[in-house]
């Protein structure tokens, strides 16, 4: 069963979307699942609410107020046309955008457990031993909390792949561009084209399934002092 | 010197608030039941905790001032801190440990730095251990190499025996009296063990409430009536510095001279001349008015009543007896008390019962 040259290019389009989110939330959701793991803040508490809301919404209720923002009314669409920078909605940008929102719990809820079973001990006793801060965080934290980042990392990286109702919202269907893998197997599907939508589904299925398998072996590896 | 004015009110209401200079060498205890603030007091001066009011300066640096919003992060702070857990990293082993603070240390750390902690603490043969491989007097070892590898100028220890079992504790003690002995900076150890108090104290600071209640030299705040945490313990008592005068080889003794005169113990091994620490429990020492025959205590002290006071108990008085100006404490029944008259000024004999080679 082969792929058509439009079919690889859902999957370069998906397999890009996907990395540049996890890499886009990887910097956004450290800090944050940082400060999380952390303060005592009551502000905290909406935070969290928030981050995890996406976990809880219909994709198509995400999809559609990023729709709403994004477009030529929206804030952001008129902040960036006053910008004479092009609009987000259905470009390759917006679908980033998109994602790095839907996925956001993904990415911030087992990076901000991961660090809470640190505990602030780890990072105090770094600080008497001449670590700042920062340094603490990239040669303690980090290292003690690797297999919430492994976890963290795979999980956004799947959840981005798998994202469908947002992006047909806010990215539609343009090959190229939006048309991202969960789309080309619906019109495929739709259009009775099994053969193909099995080609995509099957592939996306192994994938899936490889990548949860080798995550699951290398936490096995490092359960020893990370446990 | 470290010059600590500190004020700090916790979120459950407790508040502390000392102003204390302790000396700059040898090892001042902050002593005190738990909750009396002695741990939130090393904390301020690790810089762990921002004292909201105070000034703390540490041999001539001021690391806090609130006067002039001056505090100096702990990263900053030439200090070395062991935790009451032995808190190691456990990614990193044990030369990892070692050498995280180490490689951070700039100028104040060597390797001989290192070497010395190493040979002192007795670790040679765990640095390519990792933490879950050491039993946990072996771990809390290392967390004191590990902050003396870094060069500190103020080595402060937080109840470092507290998680240990009584075999751990027995391991470790013998490291802490070396470096009681052998280190030149000073040291501020938290504990409200009464027993590591007359071990390893030069200084002692008593605290109460967020308060310091009672601060001085170890040998006379062990003689003080007045300091209930030390006083009401059972193991009340004081502790005096001998001079190892003479083994007797038949008998296997050793006679301990001090200020006062002489008292015999068990040859511990101690070397002819050495200088230790003999400590005498008020439980052990019992008092009459004329000189004992036919006992088998062989300890018997001649003094002066200095000084009475109720005990915790209301059936038991303690009583200050000065040996040639070295304060003994008794611990009696009230009974027995008023049966001998006692009053200070009184001539009586001291028995002693027991006594224990600290150090």
């Amino acid at each position: 069963m082969s792929l058509s040259a439009a079919d690889w290019q859902a999957v370069g389009v998906t397999l890009r979307l996907a990395a540049t989110t996890t890499l886009v939330l990887l910097m956004l959701g450290t800090p944050l699942a940082w400060w999380l793991a952390r303060t005592r803040s009551r502000a905290a508490l909406v935070v969290d609410s928030l981050v995890a809301l996406p976990l809880v919404l219909p994709p198509t209720v995400l999809g559609f107020y990023l729709l709403v923002l994004l477009g030529p009314q929206g804030a952001l669409g008129q902040a960036l046309a006053a910008l004479n920078l092009p609009p987000l909605v259905f470009s390759f940008w917006g679908l980033v955008l998109a994602s790095v929102v839907s996925s956001l719990p993904f990415m911030v809820q087992p990076l901000r457990d991961a660090f809470a079973g640190v505990g602030v001990r780890m990072t105090e006793v770094a600080a008497t031993l001449r670590a700042s801060p920062l340094d603490a965080f990239f040669s303690v934290a980090v290292p003690l909390a690797r297999r919430g980042f492994l976890s963290a990392l795979t999980l956004t990286f799947a959840h981005t792949v798998g994202e469908f109702g947002v992006v047909l919202m806010v990215g539609g269907n343009i090959p190229g561009a939006t048309r991202v893998l969960s789309i080309a197997i619906y019109d495929h599907a739709e259009a009775l084209n099994y053969p193909a939508a099995h080609a995509l589904a099957g592939g996306l299925l192994l994938a899936s399934f490889a990548a949860l398998v080798a995550l699951n072996l290398m936490n096995r590896r490092r359960s020893g002092w990370s446990a | 010197m470290i010059e600590a004015r500190l004020a700090h009110r916790l979120d459950g209401g407790f508040t502390l608030d000392v102003d204390l200079r302790l000396p700059a060498r040898g090892v001042s205890v902050l002593f005190g039941p738990s909750g009396s603030g002695k741990t939130t007091m090393l904390r301020c001066i690790a810089g762990l905790l921002r004292a909201q009011r105070g000034r703390l300066v540490v041999g001539g640096e001021v690391w806090q001032d609130e006067a002039t919003a001056t505090f100096v992060p702990p990263h900053r702070r030439a200090i070395g801190m062991v935790f009451q857990e032995p808190s190691l990293f456990p990614h990193l082993t044990v030369q990892g440990n070692l050498d995280f603070g180490l490689k951070r240390a700039g100028g104040a750390a060597t390797r001989a730095t290192l070497d010395a902690a190493v040979e002192l603490l007795g670790i040679g043969t765990l640095l390519a251990r990792r933490p879950d491989a050491l039993s946990g007097g072996e771990r809390q070892r290392v967390a004191i190499a590990r902050a003396l590898a870094v060069g500190p100028r103020l080595l402060l220890m937080d109840e470092p025996l507290a998680a240990l079992d009584a075999a751990r504790k027995q391991e470790i003690l013998p490291f802490l009296d070396r470096l009681q002995r052998e280190l030149t900076m000073p040291v501020v150890y938290v504990t409200h063990a009464i027993g590591e108090v007359m071990r390893l104290a030069d200084h002692v600071v008593a605290l109460d409430a967020g308060r310091a209640v009672a601060r001085g030299p170890l040998f006379d705040m062990l003689a003080r009536l007045d300091v209930p945490a030390l006083s009401q313990d059972d193991a009340a008592g004081v502790v005096l510095r001998c001079i190892v005068a003479e083994r007797d080889r038949r008998w296997r003794l050793a006679r301990m001279d001090f200020d006062g005169g002489v008292l015999w113990t068990r040859d511990t091994g101690h070397l002819l001349g050495s200088a230790v620490r003999v400590q005498v429990l008020a439980r052990d020492v019992s008092l009459a008015l004329t000189e004992p025959r036919d006992t088998s205590i062989a300890n018997q002290l001649q003094g002066t009543v200095q000084s009475l006071a109720d005990d915790v108990h209301p059936a038991n008085v303690l009583a200050l007896v000065s040996v040639g100006g070295v304060l003994l404490m008794s611990r009696l029944t009230r009974r027995s008390a008023e049966r001998l008259a006692l009053a200070p000024g009184q001539q009586v004999w001291a028995q002693v019962k027991a006594v224990v080679v600290v150090a």
